[in-house]
């Protein structure tokens, strides 16, 4: 019985917590951060829980009201989605767990609408994944990126122009993608993806369908941070509070990658989208270009945060570089990447907060042999998922980068395999560079009074998830092989 | 050629909103002017659809007995209509967020002018 309504159980959870934070948090300010712990692990739950149903079950159409679609609007539960809700819920379930002690440091007073928010954000994200309806996803994209401007603005004196910049632009690329949808509409008479993709093949090499596809893309790239509309994410993801980019920067983008991969290999399907214009290949260039472009950038960066917000620019770029490939290696790649990068970034994110929590600043040129010291621990965890990030063997990031690089031998791609392997030795460069300073730079004769560090771990209510995840990223790394075999049977060609 | 243009009206309107609207996004230093520029383009995507939905010789769409239900052809399209009071709420509610950041902004850096703000910034 419940695993017909678990689509709709997802989302609901993060409405009715929402809701139940003002209530609770007006009458004690400390209850919010629990009651957000216990909607995002009860999400988390049904997420896992659903992604097993899945596997033996097959996928979920969850009905609204009993009205079937194209009448009525549904929510998808299949492979994809499924295994996006997954990541992104189990992410932010850590995140908010991990995120009392700076909540209460940066902005004291304020937990209760930031809690309320940060539930209205993952509902929107949710909805955006879960839902069968093109015009349903407009709306939980704009209450996603509404909630989302509103968490970037708390945060440095910068903060709010950083969030205004980005409400800008994203708000001029939601109403691109509903123009484009518009364009869908008027063409097929229907929002419902399935019934619309079942139609789409006639309409093959119509402009509209082409100006839709334009559309689309460009207003969702906006979202995914794509190469040349990345601006609004470097101020955005490091002026806004610690924790508030420990729970954008791993789900934001991956979010808006997925409705790529749902729009581009779905509804309209790789050989309708390459009928007139190569546009796989072109979007496959400009992540190619993204890719470089934010590896250099976060080389030239000494504030941590930053440097981890061009990195973000840098990893999308392999998820769709994956994306438009559109064989099944490079699928798979992708999506194995989807999961190791939610995971590293939110691992280095709340790394970047602890330190920030306790050394006040999280600037790479100050960082020494003491922190190794101080905070045995958390640079363990650093560690891993820096050699994560660049790809070392054992780890997961090493696994995707190779499907990823399967996926471009297959389609003989020299290019976007030179790409990968260039833009790892980058990778090498900006995050072995902190980890010499922590392991071996000698503190400054001057600050000899810091030197005498003494052990200063962070507590474990902190401590905890970010071990897990680093723990995580290990078992990944040993489980690729049977992640990546369910990833394949979700291929849709 | 000139039929393409007058009948298609509507559309040209639809159409040099939605530049307007691009162009104070992109060119205008005042931050409120953006905003307003971001309105003019979401308002554009608005008359688009419902300028979709408009038919000559239609009527509203309640069912009248003199009329036939199977012959939509009589009867105007009201998802269109719907879907865009949804677009429109959503509209308000970003630009309810827009003057709330801006308001914040002001507090900080006392201008709203963005050169100004870019030299406060650093």
């Amino acid at each position: 019985m419940i695993e017909s309504h678990l689509p709709a159980y997802i989302a609901l959870t993060f409405l009715l917590f929402s809701v139940l934070i003002p209530a609770f948090g007006l009458w004690r300010n400390e209850l919010s951060q629990p009651l957000a712990v216990i909607g995002s692990g009860l999400a988390a739950g049904f997420s896992i829980y659903g992604f097993f149903t899945y596997l033996q079950l097959g996928s979920i159409r969850y009905f609204f009201g009993g009205w079937e679609p194209p009448i009525g609007i549904e929510f998808v539960y299949d492979g994809l989605s499924g295994f996006f809700v997954l990541v992104i819920n189990t992410v932010a379930f850590f995140v908010i767990l991990h995120s009392h002690h700076i909540a209460k440091k940066e902005f004291p007073g304020k937990e209760m609408p930031y809690y309320a928010l940060a539930m209205l954000m993952m509902l929107g994200f949710n909805g955006m994944i879960l839902t069968g309806d093109l015009f349903n996803l407009y709306v939980f994209l704009e209450i996603a990126s509404l909630a989302g401007y509103a968490i970037i603005a708390i945060g440095d004196k910068q903060a709010p122009y950083a969030a205004f910049r980005y409400l800008i632009i994203g708000t001029a690329g939601g109403t691109l993608y509903l123009l484009g949808v518009g364009f869908l509409y008027t063409i097929t008479g229907t929002l419902n993806i399935i019934d619309m993709t079942a139609m789409l093949p006639q309409f093959a090499g119509s402009t509209a369908v082409v100006a839709a596809l334009i559309l689309m893309i460009v207003g969702i790239g906006v979202k995914a941070a794509l190469f040349p509309m990345h601006g609004w994410l470097p101020d955005s993801y490091t002026y806004a509070s610690s924790s508030s980019t420990a729970l954008i920067a791993p789900i934001g983008t991956k979010v808006a990658a997925y409705i790529l991969f749902r729009i581009i290999l779905w509804l309209f399907g790789v050989e309708l989208t390459d009928a007139v214009v190569p546009f796989t290949y072109i979007i496959g260039v400009l992540a190619c270009i993204g890719i470089l472009y934010g590896s250099i950038m976060a080389i030239a960066q000494t504030e941590m945060k930053r440097m981890l917000a061009y990195s973000s620019v840098s990893q999308i770029g392999y998820i769709i570089m994956g994306l438009s490939l559109a064989n099944p290696w490079g699928f798979a790649g992708a999506l194995l990447h989807v999961l190791n990068h939610a995971v590293m970034k939110a691992a280095l994110f709340m790394i970047s907060g602890q330190l920030r929590l306790k050394e006040g600043h999280s600037n790479i040129s100050l960082f020494d042999d003491t922190y190794r010291k101080k905070y045995p621990w958390t640079m363990a965890a650093f560690t891993v998922a820096a050699i994560s990030m660049v790809g070392l063997p054992p780890l997961a990031g090493f696994f995707s980068k190779w499907y990823l690089a399967l996926g471009t031998i297959d389609n003989s791609n020299w290019l976007f395999l030179a790409v990968i392997l260039i833009s790892s030795l980058l990778n090498a460069v900006y995050f072995f560079r902190i980890l010499e300073n922590v392991y071996m730079m000698k503190p400054d004769k001057g600050q000899k009074e810091a030197s005498d560090a003494k052990r200063n771990e962070v507590s474990g209510s902190m401590l905890w998830p970010t071990s897990i995840l680093a723990v995580s990223l290990i078992v990944i790394g040993f489980a690729n092989a049977v992640i990546v075999g369910v990833l394949l049977n979700i291929f849709p060609m | 050629m000139a039929d393409f243009f007058l009948g298609h009206y509507a559309y040209w309107f639809t159409i040099i909103l939605l530049c307007i609207g691009l162009y104070g996004i992109l060119f205008k230093k005042n931050l409120i002017k953006k905003t307003i520029g971001l309105a003019i383009l979401q308002i554009s995507v608005v008359l688009y659809f419902v300028s979709v939905a408009s038919k000559w010789d239609a009527t509203v769409p309640v069912l009248d007995p003199n009329i036939p239900v199977d012959q939509v052809a009589n009867y105007l399209n009201p998802l269109p209509h719907t879907l865009m009071l949804t677009a429109i709420v959503v509209g308000v509610a970003t630009l309810g967020v827009a003057f709330t950041l801006l308001i914040a902004v002001y507090n900080r850096y006392e201008t709203l002018d963005e050169e100004e703000l870019i030299d406060k910034i650093q």
